[in-house]
């Protein structure tokens, strides 16, 4: 996986992760042309397309749409898989998980997203291991 | 100093704004706020101030202020420190930035540190956004932890040892004493972070791969781990609908893959588990359809037997009549990559790929298209065609210039029959005209031209055509170009193939003067119409005037281009109009051109690319070229290219092998019926029009003036005058006119003109104006030579005569040495 983007239906960023080194600017253009894209995408249209020499494989949840750009030899199928256990770590975590709760505690989304994702790969694929870590770290936060 | 607010309270109110400036008031006191709190050395409220800054860099605004205060949470020892220190250092600092080297020391010591959890926030950064010089000395790090017990830190130094060689491929090696037992753990974050790491190996190196194959056997343990996955009962801590760990199940897939492709032995050890995997995964759920998806690929890429193979198509076919659209979307894309391969599986699913033609979804209807394509063949190129005509009515815009392209492709390799094939271009041009590419143009126009017998048909279609619609450029430009070259044939109702309709001249000339006046059309089809226009002054007989009154008015158009063209015409009518119906003759039958270059305008002999002796035989009627081509064998194929014929009209065959015996050393051309310079080839942007040659040399001006004429021949009866202009700009050509008389009391019939000039020179002869001379010099037949003498040697020639009078065959030779100096020097 190249990134990894969150963002609602006006078009806000909820999370951005980055497995590619891309200066601020690129970034921001990448952003707001995929946003853009995917947008304008109909509800009936299938989940994937095809973008510059990506594949972006979305999926909306509610009110936030996930975007994954990934590779050629990638499976885009189990992406949309990756997505959807990424959202069942997060509502597992904050408890039927709403996009205020990614608003509020967007750095609580990414750890549990590091605890999941590695380097835009994925490093565990059990659920419970991924939020027993998350809780054990929590423990040790000081305050 | 109050306390920094708190990051849900700062969240909390610039959700309040109304507006982009109010946010932008509220972001701006807040990070003056924090940034006098950084001044301030504040180790307290570091942690709290930089979240802030992460969310407002996340709003878009600028953050870089903040960079240095990362280091220092991650330098700090509380974990809460470290945590938000670590994120600000992935979200801000990026390899580009100088001080992200200053991390690297705080990494080394937090891969070291006693708490697994810093230890895997230091992995987990550096596994991120490592750069080159940071991976290369913390290299030695991972290393070791990839070898320690803790499942927890395994699998994600397995991950950052991944990006460690992604970005320095030289350190693959020291990995690879740690991938030892990797596969033997049971935990399947290790086993996953595992199989992707021997995945990253394996693709980058011949030699690793080699080594797993063999040495270590990685198939058979792959095999093993993914045959316990499929059998083993329900796990629910990786149960996802029924599939225990479909993750990993993929990512083995997705390594056998690599480890099977090229190696026989290796698939057929794979063959047994494949096969297992394609039939008894549930196919209900997305996540089951996952896992035969790579499957499939991998069956497909690997050496596997044709059972195999036929078994992939299937699911792939079956993937096609899925509901779900990512289904369809997934097995259309690997359908495209097997069907040069597996041609005849995949031709069975064809029907059902057209069907997808009619999808809703663009991706999906791109890639329908695509595989449709390829899957025509000459059994099926009615009916795809039938589909693809009717796609191209209805789909969007952005797939119109490459389905017409495709069909054009596709209607060229395989059209059952020529009018079939005429048809659907012109279905093509009706339907799509203004996004057929512009090399199109013509393609269509040769393929047209070559298509002797449906001339009268096609001018009809296309004139028809553009009646009602003269705004698709393409499909005008075509049609002002068959009008031009048969109009005769639609005003005389010649047309076979379906009811002739009744044109008056007046009426086609109607259609291309509207052509020409409209603000849809643009110069270069202007251009196409004005061409049109002028070639049928010759073709049409009532109507001259007009057309002589239309070219002189473009000739003070503000078009340069269209000026141009009006003014070369209106000298035609003027000054040269004996030349005028041999310029304007029927265009001959062409050479397939391959490629589409402009136009050479070549001054030795105004033609382009020497391809005559290759590809199409030449047209009937060309014993002249077959003759001339004998000439060049013999002549060792030097840069004379022998002039294309034209369709076969009444003239002698040529002489031209006998000239070669009488002549000896001198170079020659055969051009008894000689074509005018008609080769030159359609041109990208202009049509192909005799006159484009002759314009490169300026003829009818920049002329040097008062060059002697001299009589060359004069003998029983027969006078030939040699008439000379030379062009200021160019002057190793000089162009004579001969002019043949015949004072004689009978007229001289199949009169041909023949020459030939010394080695040095390049000759060119054009059509003459007629074949008879008329008797008592009632008339002269025209006939125009071009030499080309760059070394400005005197000009010499041989000419041979050949005509008949009196009821026997004349034939004679001579020499013409009385050239005037200012001919050629």
């Amino acid at each position: 996986m190249q990134f990894m983007l969150l963002f609602s239906r006006q078009g806000k960023l909820r999370l951005q992760k980055w497995y590619v080194p891309l200066s601020d600017k690129e970034k921001k253009k990448i952003t707001r042309e995929l946003v853009q894209t995917v947008l304008a995408r109909k509800p009936k249209m299938c989940s994937f397309l095809e973008w510059r020499d990506l594949k972006i494989v979305y999926k909306r949840y509610a009110s936030l749409y996930f975007c994954c750009a990934i590779e050629d030899q990638d499976n885009e199928l189990i992406t949309l898989e990756i997505i959807h256990r990424y959202v069942e770590l997060l509502d597992k975590y904050f408890g039927s998980v709403c996009e205020l709760d990614i608003i509020f505690n967007f750095e609580k989304a990414y750890f549990i997203l590091d605890e999941f994702l590695l380097g835009g790969e994925v490093q565990e694929t059990s659920k419970k291991n991924v939020l027993k870590a998350i809780e054990q770290a929590d423990l040790l936060q000081e305050c | 100093m109050p306390a920094p607010i708190r990051l849900r309270e700062l969240i909390r109110t610039i959700r309040t704004a109304r507006t982009q400036a109010e946010e932008r008031e509220m972001i701006q006191k807040e990070c003056a706020a924090i940034r006098s709190s950084f001044r301030e050395e504040d180790n307290t409220y570091r942690c709290r101030n930089v979240a802030k800054l992460l969310y407002m860099h996340m709003l878009g605004y600028p953050a870089h202020f903040g960079q240095l205060e990362c280091l220092k949470l991650i330098a700090s020892q509380k974990f809460t420190d470290k945590r938000i220190g670590y994120l600000g250092a992935m979200l801000l600092l990026d390899e580009r930035q100088d001080v992200h080297l200053l991390m690297t020391n705080c990494i080394k010591n937090d891969l070291n540190h006693s708490t697994q959890f810093v230890q895997g926030l230091a992995l987990c950064t550096l596994g991120c956004m490592g750069s080159s010089e940071m991976c290369r000395d913390l290299a030695g790090e991972v290393e070791k932890l990839l070898k320690t017990s803790n499942s927890y830190l395994r699998k994600k130094a397995a991950l950052c040892a991944v990006h460690v060689i992604r970005k320095v491929p030289e350190l693959m090696e020291m990995f690879l004493p740690a991938t030892k037992n990797l596969l033997n753990e049971k935990n399947h974050g290790v086993l996953h972070t595992s199989v992707v790491l021997l995945t990253e190996m394996c693709e980058r190196s011949p030699d690793m791969l080699a080594h797993f194959r063999k040495n270590e056997k990685l198939v058979p343990q792959l095999v093993r781990i993914l045959k316990n996955l499929i059998m083993s009962g329900y796990s629910p801590e990786h149960d996802v609908s029924g599939i225990s760990d479909p993750f990993l199940q993929v990512r083995i897939l997705r390594l056998l893959r690599i480890l099977g492709r090229n190696d026989d032995d290796s698939s057929e050890a794979m063959n047994d588990i494949l096969a297992q995997v394609a039939t008894n995964t549930e196919t209900s759920k997305n996540v089951g359809n996952a896992i035969l998806y790579e499957t499939v690929l991998t069956i497909m890429d690997i050496k596997s037997e044709s059972g195999l193979r036929v078994l992939a198509i299937n699911i792939l076919g079956r993937f096609l009549l899925n509901n779900d659209k990512n289904i369809r979307y997934v097995a259309l894309t690997s359908l495209l990559k097997t069907v040069q391969t597996d041609h005849n599986a995949v031709q069975r699913h064809r029907s059902t790929i057209v069907d997808c033609l009619k999808d809703l979804d663009v991706s999906i209807k791109r890639r329908a298209m695509e595989l449709s394509f390829a899957l025509v063949n000459g059994n099926n190129v009615r009916g795809m065609m039938k589909e693809l005509l009717y796609f191209l009515d209805s789909c969007e815009p952005e797939f119109k210039a490459d389905c017409a392209s495709g069909i054009f492709l596709a209607a060229e390799k395989y059209a059952p029959s020529k009018r079939w094939h005429i048809d659907t271009i012109m279905r093509v041009l009706t339907t799509a005209g203004s996004y057929v590419r512009d090399d199109a143009v013509p393609n269509l126009i040769q393929l047209i031209t070559n298509s002797v017998e449906m001339h009268a048909y096609t001018v009809q279609r296309l004139y028809k055509a553009i009646l009602g619609d003269y705004s698709q450029q393409p499909l005008v430009q075509v049609a002002a170009w068959c009008i031009g070259e048969y109009g005769d044939l639609l005003v005389s109702g010649q047309c076979e193939e379906e009811e002739p309709i009744q044109v008056t001249e007046d009426e086609v000339l109607d259609i291309l003067e509207s052509v020409l006046i409209s603000n849809m059309s643009t110069s270069v089809t202007r251009g196409y119409a004005l061409t049109a226009i002028m070639k049928l002054s010759t073709r049409f007989t009532c109507t001259v005037n007009r057309i002589k009154k239309v070219v002189s008015i473009y000739g003070s158009s503000i078009d340069v281009e269209l000026q141009q063209r009006a003014v070369e015409y209106n000298a035609l009518f003027k000054k040269y109009d004996h030349m005028r119906s041999a310029l304007l003759e029927r265009m001959p039958v062409m050479e397939k051109m391959t490629t589409n270059g402009p136009t050479e305008i070549v001054q030795t002999n105004g033609e382009t690319e020497p391809a005559p002796l290759e590809t199409k035989p030449p047209p009937s009627g060309s014993q002249p070229a077959s003759q001339a081509n004998d000439l060049l064998d013999l002549l060792g194929g030097n840069d004379i290219t022998p002039v294309i014929p034209t369709a076969p009209t009444s003239k002698p065959a040529s002489a031209g092998g006998e000239l070669l015996d009488l002549l000896g050393d001198i170079n020659l051309t055969g051009a008894p019926a000689a074509a005018p310079p008609t080769a030159s080839v359609p041109q990208i942007s202009q049509p192909p029009f005799l006159l484009d040659g002759l314009s490169s040399q300026p003829l009818f001006n920049d002329i040097t003036a008062g060059i002697p004429s001299i009589t060359a021949y004069s003998k029983n009866g027969l006078k030939i005058e040699f008439t000379f202009e030379r062009s200021n700009t160019n002057p190793s050509v000089t162009v004579i006119t001969i002019q043949a008389s015949n004072s004689t009391e009978l007229d001289m019939t199949d009169f041909v003109f023949q020459a030939a000039v010394p080695k040095t020179f390049q000759l060119q002869l054009l059509s003459p104006s007629s074949s008879i001379v008329p008797a008592f010099n009632t008339g002269t037949i025209t006939q125009v030579i071009k030499v080309l003498n760059p070394q400005k040697q005197q000009l010499r020639m041989r000419i041979k005569l050949t005509y008949n009078h009196k009821g026997s065959a004349m034939q004679d030779l001579a020499e013409v040495n009385n050239f005037p100096p200012q001919s050629w020097q």
